[in-house]
């Protein structure tokens, strides 16, 4: 079932109209149960394991459980995810656990500048991109001769 | 059935898709866009932040030319892309793309990705065009700038685009519903650029339970970007060249790292290295055979051949390069850091992008030091943006392209306001996610260009017209709501089908007949004829697909979106009559590589309105000398 909701953890986002997991999910897996507040994943054989709604529900109410056609049963991936790095705790099947921690991003959340910074004064004409050449650390872009 | 309401929004720029190429025109036009007083719209199924291929984040960025440091030429990419594709491609747009994609690339690193730097500052190398990243939030730092450039008021999420608005040979906007609430979008605009993704699960993957999901592909990219640009009446280039990954079995997990960076070997089970046994059999596929690197497809057929002579499992020798790596360290110590790093990238390759490998090595228990692990040919995908070349046949640019390649502005397909970059435009394979980025950057600038130079009307649609196509869109939800209540059991109605149904035959037939995984990527014209008598049948009963809820009218139409991808390649196997790629499909009635009649691109095209479809060779011109002088006729 890839993904799947704890029920005791899962608290509906607290009745928003749109709940994190609903939000994120590239498929549109993840659905409100309404009667129960709770989330679930209505197609899981459709399924990424993209970790996306596991990374964004802020009660940690769901996990991943390897797909069950190939995968060997006992074993998690499980992320905490801050906001520059990810630290992922990884549980074999024989009891073994591994963590790893990535950096995620370099700049505060929000902030990216569409420019980066560069300069740049093109024509509309021509092949020349708006922060270019300053973005390429060219002089021009490249021209056939 | 419920009501739905029609909203109505007018814009000058429309942009189709949230994914990398998507993000990259808006990040452009909206700079152009200012400058001119134009509106620049974007529309995306799927939340900007974590939708398309890259959702789940990427362990590398694949394309960085590294001209500044003057580490390759733009020589060198069009060669490489060049001959990877057996000689098929257009050589204007990828020297196009290769002379921005640096400038995409150094943008996310000050938008804030994670780029890795070795001790004198400069990038790492995974190989000679691959950087290596801390990639968990590629995607969320890209669509960051996006949406910064273009405004949180001018993006629609979670709509699901169904096909094009046509001005007579004019593409004036798209239609598409809300998968939310009850609203019907009609997006009129003077011009429209076309980044919807490639295609998958227009094949039967190879697992069959819950794991049809874990495609190589991301099954939330379904082909509606063929759709769209086919029912626009484009011309659409190499949509026989469809994409074969190989990939750790099951999972799909990357093995770049491990070729590349660990320089793994991979061999047959019995231990014989098929790169080298089988090397005579590359003559056969002279000149691409003869290059280094070898032709990713020729990887692929040489393994595939020891698959089928009963030499599986094939295995990644991960202990093998891993005591290599080690007995190269001078000392213990040493030895025991570079064991820790090793891991530590090995598994972060997994959990950027493909968190379903990790799961499996640890539901195996496998130490990638204590014993190898298998690998496989996946299915065949759509993805003109990576390995494969599928998608619009677009202009060139002014500067690069010879007559034939061009029609005034990058980018833009043969239909006048119509643009097209990333998996959406074809014959421009290897740009993967920053040339991707670079080519919807220089799409977005040229769709611009285009805006202020021909000044475009926007459509006169009459309510009637809107009503035919708001009712032709919601017809699944409208039959299912009349009919379901015929039988105890609503999947099973004589009335209607259901879109997983539906996928299941498409999938059915495209495995079997046109070469999917159950017919080892072969096939022949008595195998695609029958396909497409049986395509024929599918297509009579779109016209019965049955939507039980909105969730279920977005599967209705991708399943649409993907049926036009499937004919629009079985048409175009079936008209190339030789093999070129064999290890992406072989035609047992055609084995052998054709130069002197086929060294040329196929194109098609659908008539929208009589649903004709015509084929024809377009010439490959060459305009840069090939390196290996493998590829210049
Ligand atoms: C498994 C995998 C691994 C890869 N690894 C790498 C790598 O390591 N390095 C690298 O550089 N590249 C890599 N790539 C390639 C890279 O991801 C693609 O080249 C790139 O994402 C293509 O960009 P795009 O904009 O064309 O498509 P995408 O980024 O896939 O975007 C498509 C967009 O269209 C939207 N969409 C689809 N249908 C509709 C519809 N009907 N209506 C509205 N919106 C729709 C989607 O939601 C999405 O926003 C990888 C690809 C895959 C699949
Ligand atoms: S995000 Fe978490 S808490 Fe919110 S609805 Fe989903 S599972 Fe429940
Ligand atoms: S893991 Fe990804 S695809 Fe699966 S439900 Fe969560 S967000 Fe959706």
């Amino acid at each position: 079932m890839p993904s799947f909701v704890n029920p005791e953890k899962c608290d509906g986002c607290k009745a928003l109209d749109k709940t994190a997991c609903q939000h994120i999910c590239p498929n549109d897996l993840m659905v409100l149960d309404k009667d129960a507040m709770k989330a679930y994943n209505r197609e899981p054989e459709m399924c990424w394991e993209c970790y996306n709604c596991v990374k964004i529900c802020p009660t940690q109410a769901i996990d991943v459980r390897g797909y069950a056609d190939f995968v060997p049963m006992g074993a998690s991936v499980v992320p905490m995810r801050s906001t520059d790095a990810i630290m992922w705790t990884v549980k074999f099947r024989n009891g073994q656990i591994k963590r790893f921690k990535f950096p995620i991003r370099t700049t505060p959340e929000g902030q990216a500048q569409p420019a980066g910074g560069f300069a740049g004064a093109p024509d509309l004409d021509g092949p020349t991109l708006f922060t270019e050449p300053d973005s390429l650390g060219l002089n021009a872009v490249w021209m056939k001769r | 059935m419920q009501d739905f309401k029609t909203t109505v929004v007018e814009t000058d720029l429309l942009i189709l898709g949230g994914g990398m190429a998507a993000c990259g025109a808006a990040v452009e036009a909206a700079h152009w866009a200012k400058q001119n007083g134009l509106k620049v719209t974007m529309v995306d199924k799927a939340a900007v932040d974590r939708s398309g291929a890259v959702a789940m984040g990427l362990s590398a960025i694949n394309q960085y030319v590294g001209l500044k440091d003057g580490q390759n030429t733009i020589e060198d990419y069009v060669d490489y892309v060049r001959n990877d594709l057996m000689g098929v491609t257009r050589e204007d747009l990828v020297a196009n793309i290769a002379r921005h994609v640096d400038s995409s690339v150094h943008l996310f690193e000050k938008w804030g990705l994670p780029i890795w730097k070795d001790e004198n500052g400069g990038y790492v190398h995974e190989g000679r065009w691959q950087l290596m990243i801390n990639g968990e939030s590629y995607k969320v730092v890209v669509a960051e700038a996006a949406k910064n450039a273009i405004g949180p008021e001018n993006i629609y999420e979670r709509v699901f685009i169904t096909g094009p608005l046509m001005d007579g040979d004019r593409c004036a906007g798209a239609y598409g519903f809300s998968v939310r609430e009850n609203t019907f979008y009609v997006f009129k605009s003077k011009a429209t650029l076309v980044a919807m993704g490639g295609a998958v699960h227009v094949f039967k993957p190879r697992s069959s339970g819950e794991g049809q999901g874990r495609a190589w592909y991301p099954p939330w990219n379904a082909g509606a970007s063929a759709y769209f640009t086919l029912k626009a009446g484009a011309e659409m280039t190499c949509q026989e060249v469809r994409f074969i990954p190989v990939r750790f079995k099951d999972a799909y997990g990357p093995v770049g790292a491990w070729f590349l960076l660990f320089k793994s070997r991979a061999t047959s089970a019995l231990g014989g290295e098929y790169m080298q046994e089988r090397r005579p059999e590359l003559d056969n596929w002279v000149p691409y055979g003869h290059v280094k690197p070898v032709p990713a497809n020729l990887r692929n057929y040489l393994m595939m051949l020891d698959v089928m002579e009963g030499k599986g499992p094939i295995y990644m020798r991960t202990e093998e390069a891993i005591k290599k790596l080690a007995e190269a360290a001078p000392d213990e110590k040493t030895y025991k850091k570079k064991m820790k790093e090793l891991e530590s990238e090995a598994w972060e390759d997994f959990l950027d992008m493909t968190i379903s490998q990790a799961i499996l090595w640890a539901g195996t228990n496998t130490a990638p030091e204590e014993k190898s692990s298998e690998i496989a040919a996946a299915e065949p995908y759509f993805i003109g943006s990576h390995s494969g070349a599928s998608g619009a046949w677009v202009s060139g640019p002014e500067d690069l392209a010879p007559p034939e390649y061009f029609w005034g502005y990058e980018g833009m397909s043969t239909v006048k306001g119509l643009f097209c970059a990333g998996d959406a435009s074809g014959a421009s394979s290897h740009k993967f996610s920053s040339g991707s980025h670079a080519e919807g950057r220089i799409a977005g600038k040229a769709a611009i260009r285009y805006i202020v130079k021909e000044s475009p009307a926007l459509l006169a649609i009459s309510d009637e017209n809107v009503e035919s196509l708001k009712a032709e869109t919601y017809r699944p939800l409208a039959l299912f709501a009349e009919q379901s209540a015929a039988t105890t059991q609503k999947d099973v109605n004589p009335a209607y089908i259901r879109p997983k149904m539906f996928m299941l035959r498409l999938q059915k037939i495209m495995d079997e007949y046109a070469g999917g995984v159950t017919a080892q990527f072969t096939t022949s014209k008595p195998m695609l004829d029958k396909g497409l008598e049986l395509l024929a049948f599918l297509k009579e009963d779109a016209e019965k697909l049955g939507a039980e809820d909105l969730h279920e009218l977005m599967r209705c139409w991708e399943n649409v979106h993907r049926m036009y991808q499937a004919e629009a390649h079985v048409r175009t196997v079936l008209f190339r009559e030789e093999t070129r790629w064999p290890g992406y499909y072989f035609r047992a009635d055609y084995p052998k590589m054709d130069e002197e009649n086929w060294h040329c691109f196929v194109n098609c095209r659908l008539d929208p309105t009589t649903e004709a479809w015509e084929m024809t060779k377009r010439p490959i011109l060459h305009l840069f000398r090939s390196a290996t002088q493998a590829a210049g006729n």
